[in-house]
């Protein structure tokens, strides 16, 4: 067996969350120390990983497999292919970004960061388990660490931080038992026909299901994963939730975390349930599109900057929903190009938005004006995140975007266009968002702010280096995506229908 | 005939371990009582390592009316396993109370008590056990006799326990009556499904209510938030994981074994009670501002998942009930250890007294939490792998159950991180530490990594509750 390259980048997070616990409270420069040094551990084998990843051969590589429940067909299957391997890469951007964006944490620093660490292993544990119980295992790690995070160190505005807090588990809870249902039911059923337990994604697609089966296991999974996804109309914990959660949250969230519902959506539904898929693929849409439209039109009635993006992360997730669901490789490969490049937007944003509420003490847009003045390398961070928002060319968003209607008008034709007007909407509430905080005359009471400096800067340098670099060679991304879109789609072609009869029984 | 009496080996060691505290007791002077702690946890492990040395040695006694396989092995390993946790966790709490040899003595006739259900293969033999392990449960609600809230518990107990061990042996008598056996195994024999007759299923149905009351089951649940508020939190610990477990195992035989041939009889009823206990515990849970009673409904949710093992009345079934009892054992003493030992501090069981506990004492804090997710099945915790096998055997026959044991787990999460907010949101009211001793220390971690290693690797006991199950059929 190889070096377990995954095992440690997985393990490294953790292990610096264990040296947290046994340090002393009050050493907070040293738990900050402590944490950098995990995530950059992994930061840094995910981007050797990311890059010796050989892209002619694709399908999996770095592979560790042991078994590990015999009678449930379940081993410790660990591996990265086109699909995993930018999840993995953005799950440790964000996770060591948000390390700094956290800098300036003075409570119980301690606990916060032992949570913090927690939190990106478990995001980063779904992204790379070739196994469907190992990917459940990690799938709800994040869930109670992010509600202690935010009760503790959340604000609240609007809503109570107690209230976001609860609503946003639950809700991630609720959905997830009915992927549980649909998780159990799946393997019963392919116990049944194989006779031979198998837990393991590729396992469980070459099991031939009932397509009756199929349809109702894929509503289920659309259910889980929709609701960690935010699919309108199962979003309402995510404004809610990113605006009471501490900054490093809302980054890791909106960044990550909810693109395991993309990730699983591709990695299980429409690889296990193709004619589930296909079956559903319209219904995905349309919810897709309203997700998008409505969201982006919610986002213009925000006055406070945390629920703008929130909503802005509703919205481009409906993009999302959309590209998986024309359920042709342009279209997926765009979807998670989308969840990469929108994961390293939202994270930038959040991270700005977290560092103006930390100075000026306020999130609310008609508060705020001119800033670009007093903290021009805050408000250089905050204007890349948005023109990345809104999908400007030369940054990381704008291919993916177009990928996915160029995919999506194949299957959907004019109900793509209403897609693409979405984008104007976005373009006129991020550009009214960033007009009204940073431009515009400055405000005395904001003179003696301090820009960002130091380890503050960390997230705009790293992430903003993505931003462009993503955007200026976009084959960098999509190379890998597509070797491993490709071999899902060969696997799939056989259920799907052509063009013209979309939705079997629509 | 000649018996082999090594068979039972385990019982020989915890009787003469009851009877030798109980003399202990009453003849040690009043500043060596304490010492009846250690001994008892010796004992008991004593005869756990009897237990599981014997894993292989298989058997039945006294003409099959005792029965000693692995599936009787593993529940007799479950009741040493937590006796002796709930003993070590708790020591401080019961010098507390000042009363030792009663409670110790008791206890370990409980578990007795347990051994001798796991073992039973007649109505009498489990007549017997069940009895000897309520009585014992009596005295040890009522044991604080100067607190007048565990004496009411007692009292209640002894009322309602005599009422349901009426129903339990009605529903042996009429089913003796229709079969005219009282062999459980021979019953299986005779019980088919062209010759069942109103009146074995009026014995079905009394069965169903007196075991139910054990197991606390909707709507038999009504005396345990009572019960488990009232009696001393070791108690309550022992009676939460201890009794229900026995009565679990009994259950198992009689339905799985005894009346299988019925099973289209009851398994829907069993289904439908399973999801009244799950919603019910569960909905009833959310306002208690009082942990043990919050713990009390939460057991009784517990119950419910259990009980869909018995639904389908097969190998994978009792393999799922034996898995979650025994996960469960590590969840529910994480749990009440940690309450005993809060209360030991801060001398309340209100949940609004546990503020800031994460900064007090952030072990206690952190295996309170992670016991009560694992109760509610959040994985990596072992609760999860546990409705997984528990869920697993349902899920094809009656999808509506599985679905709703789901939700409602993730119901109940609602009202664990109710408590969870208010130990790590709020500041303390007092900033003293509260100081771990080493016993509740080594019994709290036991608790927390059992808890976690089942959820991540919970491959071996796996296989260890199949070969269990394997043998329950054999016989």
């Amino acid at each position: 067996m190889n070096f377990p390259v995954l095992t440690i980048c997985l393990l490294a997070p953790l292990i610096a969350a264990l040296i947290l616990i046994f340090l002393p409270r009050d050493e907070e420069r040293l738990h900050k120390a402590v944490a950098a040094a995990g995530t950059f551990t992994s930061l840094a084998i995910s981007l050797y990983v990311y890059f010796s990843y050989n892209r002619e051969l694709g399908g999996l590589q770095f592979v560790e497999r042991i078994p590990w429940i015999n009678d449930l067909g379940v081993s410790y299957f660990m591996g990265v292919d086109g699909l995993s391997l930018p999840m993995l890469l953005l799950t440790n951007l964000i996770g060591f970004s948000a390390v700094f964006a956290s800098w300036n944490v003075k409570k119980r620093t301690k606990e916060f960061f032992v949570l913090l660490m927690v939190l990106v292993a478990g995001v980063m544990g779904t992204f790379i388990a070739q196994d469907l119980f190992i990917f459940l295992l990690f799938y709800e790690v994040v869930v109670i660490p992010i509600y202690i995070m935010v009760i503790v160190w959340g604000s609240s505005k609007r809503v109570t931080k107690e209230y976001a807090g609860m609503k946003l588990t639950i809700y991630l809870l609720i959905g997830s038992a009915f992927l549980l249902a649909s998780v159990i039911a799946t393997f019963v059923k392919s116990v049944q026909i194989t006779g031979v337990p198998d837990m393991s994604f590729h396992g469980l697609g070459q099991v031939p299901f009932p397509e009756q089966f199929q349809i109702y296991m894929f509503l289920l999974m659309l259910i889980g994963f929709g609701s960690l996804l935010s699919m309108w109309p199962l979003h309402s914990w995510s404004p809610d939730g990113y605006a009471g959660a501490p900054t490093a949250v809302s980054m890791i969230h909106a960044g990550v975390l909810k693109k395991i519902g993309g990730y699983g959506l591709i990695r299980l539904a429409v690889y296990v349930m193709p004619a589930g898929a296909a079956y559903w693929a319209p219904f995905i849409a349309v919810l897709g599109i309203a997700g998008c439209a409505y969201a982006a039109m919610s986002a213009l009635a925000q006055k406070d900057l945390k629920y703008l993006v929130g909503y802005s992360s509703v919205s481009h997730m409906g993009y999302v929903l959309l590209g998986v669901a024309a359920l042709n490789s342009v279209g997926i490969n765009g979807a998670v190009a989308n969840m990469f490049a929108h994961g390293v937007m939202a994270a930038l944003f959040f991270s700005m938005i977290g560092f103006i509420y930390e100075k000026t003490h306020t999130r609310w847009i008609p508060d705020l004006g001119g800033l670009a003045r007093q903290v021009p390398r805050l408000a250089v961070g905050f204007m890349m995140a948005a023109m990345a928002s809104l999908g400007l060319p030369g940054l990381i968003s704008f291919i993916p975007e177009f990928t996915i209607f160029v995919g999506s008008f194949e299957r959907f034709g004019l109900l793509a266009v209403v897609a693409i007007a979405g984008i104007i909407i976005t373009a006129l509430y991020v550009l009214r968002a960033g007009a009204n905080t940073l431009f515009g005359p400055p405000r005395q009471e904001y003179d003696d702010l301090k820009d960002i400096k130091g380890p503050e800067m960390v997230p705009l340098v790293v992430l903003g280096a993505v931003l462009v670099v993503g955007g200026l060679l976009p084959s960098l991304l999509f190379d890998v995506i597509n070797s491993g879109v490709e071999p899902i789609m060969a696997h799939i072609a056989d259920y799907l229908p052509t063009a013209v009869q979309i939705g079997g029984g629509y | 005939m000649p018996f082999d009496y090594s068979l039972i080996t385990t019982e020989l060691i915890v009787a003469a371990l009851g009877l030798a505290v109980l003399v202990l007791g009453l003849i040690a002077p009043e500043n060596r009582q304490k010492g009846l702690g250690p001994i008892t946890v010796l004992g008991l492990a004593g005869a756990l390592a009897a237990a599981v040395l014997m894993w292989n040695v298989q058997g039945e006694l006294f003409g099959g009316m005792f029965v000693v396989d692995k599936f009787a092995y593993f529940f007799k390993v479950l009741f040493l396993s937590a006796a002796i946790l709930v003993t070590m966790g708790c020591t401080q709490y019961v010098s507390n109370m000042g009363v030792h040899g009663e409670y110790y003595s008791m206890m370990i006739f409980a578990v007795l008590g347990m051994c001798v259900m796991a073992s039973a293969a007649d109505f009498i033999t489990l007549y017997l056990g069940l009895e000897l392990m309520t009585i014992s449960f009596i005295i040890l609600a009522a044991v604080n006799r100067t607190d007048g809230r565990s004496v009411e518990a007692g009292m209640k107990y002894l009322i309602l326990a005599g009422l349901s061990s009426a129903a339990l042996l009605y529903g042996l008598s009429l089913v003796y009556g229709m079969t005219g056996t009282i062999m459980i195994y021979d019953t299986a024999q005779l019980i088919v499904a062209e010759n069942i007759s109103p009146v074995l299923i009026l014995g079905l149905a009394m069965l169903v209510a007196g075991l139910g009351f054990k197991v606390s089951v909707v709507p038999f649940h009504m005396w345990s938030p009572d019960i488990y508020q009232g009696a001393p939190t070791p108690v309550t610990a022992f009676l939460a994981v201890g009794s229900k477990a026995a009565s679990f195992a009994v259950l198992l035989r009689l339905f799985a074994a005894g009346l299988n041939g019925m099973a289209g009889t009851w398994a829907m009823l069993v289904a439908v009670l399973a999801a009244l206990t799950m919603v019910i515990g569960n909905l009833l849970a959310i306002p208690q501002t009082n942990i043990k009673r919050m713990l009390a409904y939460s057991s009784i949710a517990q119950a419910g998942y259990i009980l869909v093992g018995l639904v389908s009345a097969n190998e994978a079934g009792i393999k799922g009930v034996m898995f979650y009892s025994f996960l469960y054992v590590f969840a529910t003493m994480g749990a009440f250890v940690v309450v005993a030992a809060v209360y030991n501090k801060v001398k309340s069981d209100e949940i609004e007294d546990y503020a800031g506990l994460a900064q007090r004492a952030p072990l206690l804090a952190a295996v309170l939490t992670i016991s009560m997710l694992s109760m509610a099945g959040i994985p990596p915790l072992a609760g999860f792998v546990g409705k997984f096998y528990l869920f697993k055997t349902v899920i094809a026959d009656y999808f509506w159950l599985a679905l709703l044991g789901l939700i409602m787990s993730m119901i109940s999460v609602y009202y664990y991180l109710r408590v969870c907010l208010v130990m790590y949101r709020d500041e303390p009211k007092e900033n003293t530490p509260i100081e771990i001793p080493g016993n509740i220390a080594v019994v709290l971690m036991v608790a927390m990594l059992g808890t976690i290693i089942l959820g991540i690797y919970p491959g071996p006991l796996s296989e260890l509750t199949n070969t269990a199950a394997e043998t329950f059929f054999l016989h």
